[in-house]
């Protein structure tokens, strides 16, 4: 809301030295954020005058513009010019180059004199241009900063002014005002108008408050006017979408008249554009008490006006010129021609004002706000008017707004009231609330005085009555947000002022720390980012594709992703289901940023929807919902696990002198997954994979002791790679680090550390190509026994000596006993019994 | 197997003068031995088994029996001097010969490579951490939640009504399809009412998370930012208790001289609602009062939601941007490097922060 000050003064005590940055300090004192300082002297300094233009010669110019050498009076014939300066010719005359062509000898313009500085820091000096020497400029409303119109340079005749030669042109045409822009919260509707403003100014500054309501003399009654009907079949939430309606009559208007200068001053300052005086008489009431009004072309109306409910598919074309086509929830203002307007949103095209309108019916109404709310949203047809009563507009002020209008029009447009009018509708019900003695104080921790509490109260206009448990209050009709105790009580708080409030800290109940699975997922994260990965963060948001890749391993399968029903690009219109695609883009980010050698690593959720998504309908606020129906809110939210995830790609480190850095391989993505499980206490089972996103033959598929699959880890797929124009042979590892952490053992229950000597013994085993070495090497953990301590396999060897298709594994044992000294014999019955084991289970010869 | 040895003849063992000159002779060749090479020589050539001491050594036994001893000793006695001499000159020569191979050995120190790459947190992870200790070390306990979340959880639960403008003031991403009445949380909001409905009271917790809203990636906004949220619920709450608990977090936070300061404001699910800003001493730019977040008193419609009678209990709650405070307290200027993932931005905070 912007609010400029010479209007606020009107009805608060802002001192005549306020600066817009002054009352806005004030304003957050009672929580209305500052937004902006609107004040056309920051970029646009005088001396800028009123000049009456002596004489014209056109001087056709070689480049084929015609260009008008003007003689300007910028001082009244027989005075003095009292400005001295380079390029101010002391006979009151400028002689002035214009290149517009809008304007004849005799009219009063504006001139922008040596001096002066215009909005772009455009300075004004007089310069020889076109052979003439050029002291000043005639200005359009563009180059003053003040409008939009290209239509040449402000002739003072045409917005209906005969000012006085060499009249300060900035004070004619309001530019010494300034305006505030304040953000008013969703629940103070009552705000989006200086009324409303200067009651808030007057409580953070405790000065003196004018109700502008009350300025307006406004009939008691009315009757006799315009026919109009309140037919609401169909109220949300039972509540009419219309519950006033007043109607008045304004005959023998000029709707051509300039609307003057101060009003649109004002409007300019609050960021509305003047249209034409009734539409701008219509706008500043609505500024002024902030109940939105509409000028109706009496004369193109049929019959009487009756707000109803749309039919479904019924049309109207709305002001802005389009038509819209209408749903059975929107209220409609009709006449027997059928829609005339979206009520509260925007009026129809059929009986707009024109120029031609001479006959005026002003309507002040009030309409549900969320009635409002729905029609705007579904229409996307915001509007001053819409936002006002979405967020509640005072239900008296009806009445007084439509006088205000009418009483502006006779003034300005010439028009009579017609004594009759129509005021239809019934108030709401008054809402009292019960506010106990203590309550505040309790819930501020303040010890509020009966006095404070009584004064803010009436302060906002509530009436306040005392009774035995403490006060009634009845909030004034424009704050429809006071509904509770609660309410009251911030009000009173704020009033006093929030800074009053003392600080106590309050203990809370011995605490249990983080939980094992909060230690869990800190020490992963500190694991990997100690073993030399870098964390990174990336959107969750991705492809479909990317989800049919990485969220599931086998090819061609479909991934089922939760899509966003409004993404920010539609091409990454669904949540992730592996980090590993977010992850490798961010790589590729550091890749083309010239880094090569990275480690990367990212946690966090995926989303991974199951049978159920959703519910049909959520219960309503205010109450615990059943438990069956949070049973079913808590499972219809789709399975999100923890997953964290690494890529790699180039070196391990940085190249150097006297050092080689060794190429990341597969086995270091698998590396790293195994340090997740080791920090965690977790084994993982490894086994060769086939995943559609890693290479197929360079893949490890990562398993708890269940057998249950917590990721993968090795080589990206070569087309991958090279499709995400990824460096070759970048690797990557992917776990659900969920299941890590439950599958974490809760005890660790200890070995006794046997002290005697140890006895190590080699194997090697000559198998099958094709046998996994982590399989035989259980098979001799097995059939070693209870004496094996370790088991390490060191060397793989294919080649000259062994046969072809077989390869041989040579394996490191220790043998240890906890209460003896192993003899030579006990540990090599100890390896035969390994070797035995892997012979049976898959052939494995002794070399 | 005599041999020709220095000076001619094996001097006699008995002869104090003979002796003690083949002695100075053997120390004068020890001292001037400069290498361990020479040492070996000139050892072998008087203490060796050819050397004229050893030799006349040898005579003793030949001697009769009454000079037997007093050869001895005189023969001992040479002996042992000539044997420390060249222990001293060995141990002289040795520690000059380690003295030398050190310093050949040396090194340029600065032209060591580095291996082992570091590691980096991600900052706003670690100031998470940071925040949920300065809490835990309160007594407060850290509450999570998912973050495709229900519309109820996110929404009604926190009295916000379905038509109020402060619903769509949220920018919230919906799931498809619509009915399913699910959405990306737009703040860490619903983990309170998770909170509620999950705890005894009276409750003390503190949720940080991620948080997503229909924004456009620029320098001051970010679709998906973090915040941290806090909930007290227990009898007889104030507003004195929000203030007194953030003044205590901001403190640990950023020291002694930090203030709070609450202004009026509106959310749907605190009355009293109060925006925050605080009193950062080290910001940049000189101290200033900064804006960090919203707070006030859980409005009894949440506690209803959560089947907590508020005429009972009262609560407060509190929430702040992560990405806010690393701009303020760490001169982040633009958040795109927050989200963008280069490795320069991680890595220069380390494991700090």
């Amino acid at each position: 809301m912007r609010i400029p000050l010479s209007w606020l003064r009107e009805f608060a005590a802002v001192p005549a030295d306020a600066t817009a940055e002054d009352v806005m300090a004030e304003l957050v004192k009672v929580g209305f954020e500052e937004e902006a300082v609107h004040r056309p002297t920051d970029t646009l300094q005088g001396p800028v005058v009123v000049g009456q233009v002596l004489s014209l010669v056109k001087e056709p110019q070689t480049n084929g513009k015609t260009i008008n050498w003007c003689q300007v009076r910028v001082v009244p014939e027989g005075q003095e010019q009292t400005l001295t300066g380079d390029g101010i010719d002391p006979s009151g005359v400028q002689g002035i180059i214009c290149g517009a062509h809008n304007f004849v000898e005799g009219d009063k313009v504006v001139v922008t004199l040596p001096g002066a500085v215009l909005p772009g820091d455009f300075r004004i000096s007089a310069r020889k241009t076109y052979g003439h020497l050029s002291a000043g400029m005639i200005a359009s409303v563009r180059e003053l900063g003040i409008g939009d119109d290209h239509d040449g340079i402000l002739v003072l005749s045409r917005i209906g002014l005969d000012p006085e030669i060499g009249t300060d042109a900035m004070e004619l045409l309001g530019l010494y005002d300034q305006a505030a822009e304040i953000n008013v919260t969703p629940d103070r509707g009552y705000a989006f108008s200086i009324r409303g403003v200067a009651r808030e100014y007057a409580h953070a500054t405790g000065t003196a408050f004018t109700d502008p309501a009350t300025k307006v003399n406004a009939p008691a009654e009315l009757s006799g006017g315009y026919g109009v009907k309140l037919n609401d079949d169909a109220p949300i939430y039972g509540k009419p979408g219309c519950d006033r309606f007043v109607a008045r009559t304004v005959r023998g208007a000029d709707a051509t008249k300039p609307t003057p200068q101060w009003m649109v001053s004002r409007l300019r300052l609050a960021g509305i554009r003047s249209i034409s005086l009734p539409v701008d008489i219509s706008n500043y009431v609505m500024l002024e008490l902030g109940q939105p009004t509409h000028c109706y072309d009496l004369d193109t109306l049929s019959g009487d006006i009756v707000v109803r409910r749309a039919a479904a598919g019924e049309k109207i074309t709305t002001l802005d010129g389009k038509e819209r086509t209408l749903d059975a929830e929107d209220l409609l203002i009709t006449d027997d021609s059928g829609a005339i307007g979206i009520a509260g949103v925007m009026g129809g095209a059929a009986t707009e004002v024109s120029d031609s309108t001479s006959n005026i019916l002003v309507e002040a109404a009030h309409f549900d706000d969320v009635s409002i709310g729905r029609s705007r949203r579904r229409h996307k047809l915001p509007s001053e008017a819409s936002k006002r009563f979405e967020r509640g507009v005072d239900w008296q002020v009806a009445g007084i707004a439509a006088q205000r209008v009418v009483d502006l029009l006779v003034e300005l447009a010439g028009g009579t009231a017609d004594e009759a009018g129509t005021d239809v509708g019934t108030a709401p019900e008054t809402v009292t609330i019960e506010l106990p003695a203590g309550f505040a104080a309790a819930r501020i921790g303040i010890d509020f005085t009966e006095d404070q509490i009584v004064t803010s109260l009436e302060d906002l206009g509530a009436a306040v009555v005392k009774n035995d448990a403490g006060w009634t209050v009845t909030p004034p009709s424009w704050r429809s947000d006071l509904e509770t105790k609660e309410d009251l009580t911030e009000e009173i708080a704020r009033l006093v002022g929030y800074d009053k409030i003392p600080a106590t800290l309050p203990v809370a109940p011995p605490g249990r720390g983080l939980t094992r699975v909060q230690q869990q997922r800190r020490r992963l994260i500190q694991a990997l980012a100690d073993a030399g990965l870098t964390e990174v963060l990336s959107y969750p948001f991705v492809s479909k594709a990317a989800n049919d890749t990485f969220g599931t391993a086998d090819e061609g399968a479909s991934r089922s992703a939760v899509k966003l029903a409004n993404p920010i690009s539609e091409e990454q219109g669904y949540l992730r289901t592996s980090i590993l695609p977010g992850l490798i883009e961010v790589a590729k980010r550091n890749h083309s940023r010239g880094f090569r050698d990275l480690a990367l690593f990212e946690s966090g959720l995926v989303f991974l929807p199951g049978e159920t998504m959703g519910t049909a309908s959520i219960p309503p606020l205010g109450a615990r919902p059943a438990d069956e129906v949070l049973d079913g809110l808590y499972d219809g939210v789709p399975d999100q696990p923890f997953h964290v995830a690494a890529v790699l790609t180039g070196h391990d480190s940085p190249a150097a002198a006297a050092h080689t850095p060794r190429v990341w391989d597969w086995s270091d993505a698998l590396d790293v997954a195994r340090l997740a499980g080791d920090v965690l206490g977790v084994d993982l089972v490894v086994s060769q994979g086939s995943h559609q996103a890693f290479h197929p033959g360079r893949t490890a598929k990562l398993a708890l002791r269940t057998g249950e699959v917590v990721g993968y880890a090795g080589e990206l797929h070569p087309k991958l790679l090279a499709a995400a124009d990824m460096p070759a042979r970048s690797v990557a590892l992917e776990l659900n680090a969920d299941a890590l952490f439950e599958a974490a053992p809760d005890v660790i229950v200890a070995r006794h550390i046997s002290t005697f000597p140890v006895a190590t013994q080699d194997v090697a085993l000559v198998v099958p190509a094709d046998v996994p070495a982590d399989e035989v090497l259980a098979a001799l953990r097995e059939g070693a026994g209870e004496l094996l301590e370790d088991v390490a396999l060191f060397d793989v060897y294919a080649g000259k000596g062994i046969e072809e298709g077989k390869k041989s594994l040579a394996f490191g044992l220790r043998f240890r006993a906890a209460d003896r000294t192993l003899t030579a014999d006990e540990a090599s019955a100890a390896r035969e019994g390994a070797v035995a084991l892997a012979a049976e289970r898959f052939g494995a010869v002794q070399r | 197997m005599t041999e020709t040895l220095p000076g001619g003849a094996i001097p006699n063992p008995t002869d104090e003068a003979a002796i003690n000159a083949a002695v100075d002779q053997a120390i004068t060749a020890i001292a001037g031995a400069a290498t361990l090479d020479e040492l070996k020589a000139v050892r072998l050539a008087h203490s060796g088994e050819k050397s004229p001491l050893s030799l006349a050594n040898r005579e003793i036994g030949r001697l009769p029996k009454d000079q037997k001893a007093l050869a001895g000793k005189l023969m001992g006695a040479s002996r042992g001097r000539v044997n420390k001499a060249l222990a001293d000159r060995t141990a002289v020569l040795e520690a000059e010969n380690d003295a030398r191979i050190l310093v050949e050995e040396t090194v340029d120190v600065t032209a060591a490579p580095r291996r082992r790459r570091a590691g980096a947190r991600h900052p706003l992870s670690t100031l998470q951490d940071r925040v949920a200790d300065i809490f835990v070390g309160m007594g407060w306990e850290i509450a999570e939640g998912p973050e495709v979340e229900s519309e109820w959880f996110n929404f009604d639960a926190l009295n916000f009504k379905p038509d109020h403008p402060a619903r769509e003031m949220q920018d919230t991403f919906f799931v498809e399809p619509p009915e399913a009445h699910l959405l990306m949380r737009t703040h860490t909001s619903p983990v309170q009412v998770r909170s509620m409905l999950e705890r005894e009271v009276p409750i003390y917790v503190l949720c940080a998370g991620k948080v997503f809203r229909t924004d456009e990636l620029d320098a001051t906004h970010t679709p998906v930012f973090h915040q941290f949220e806090g909930l007290a619920i227990d009898k007889g709450l104030s507003m004195a208790d929000l203030l007194g608990t953030l003044e205590h977090f901001t403190r640990q936070m950023f020291g002694e001289e930090a203030k709070v300061r609450l202004r009026p404001n509106y959310f749907p699910f605190t009355e009293p609602s109060a925006e925050l800003d605080i009193f950062h001493p080290g910001a940049k730019g000189g101290p200033r009062w900064i804006e960090w977040g919203g707070c006030g008193m859980v409005n009894p419609n949440v506690l209803r939601a959560a089947g907590i009678d508020p005429d009972v209990y009262s609560g407060f709650a509190f929430g702040m941007g992560i990405e806010r405070a690393l701009m303020f307290r760490n001169e982040v200027g633009d958040m795109r490097e927050m989200i963008e993932g280069d490795v320069r931005f991680s890595e220069q905070f380390g494991m700090e922060i």
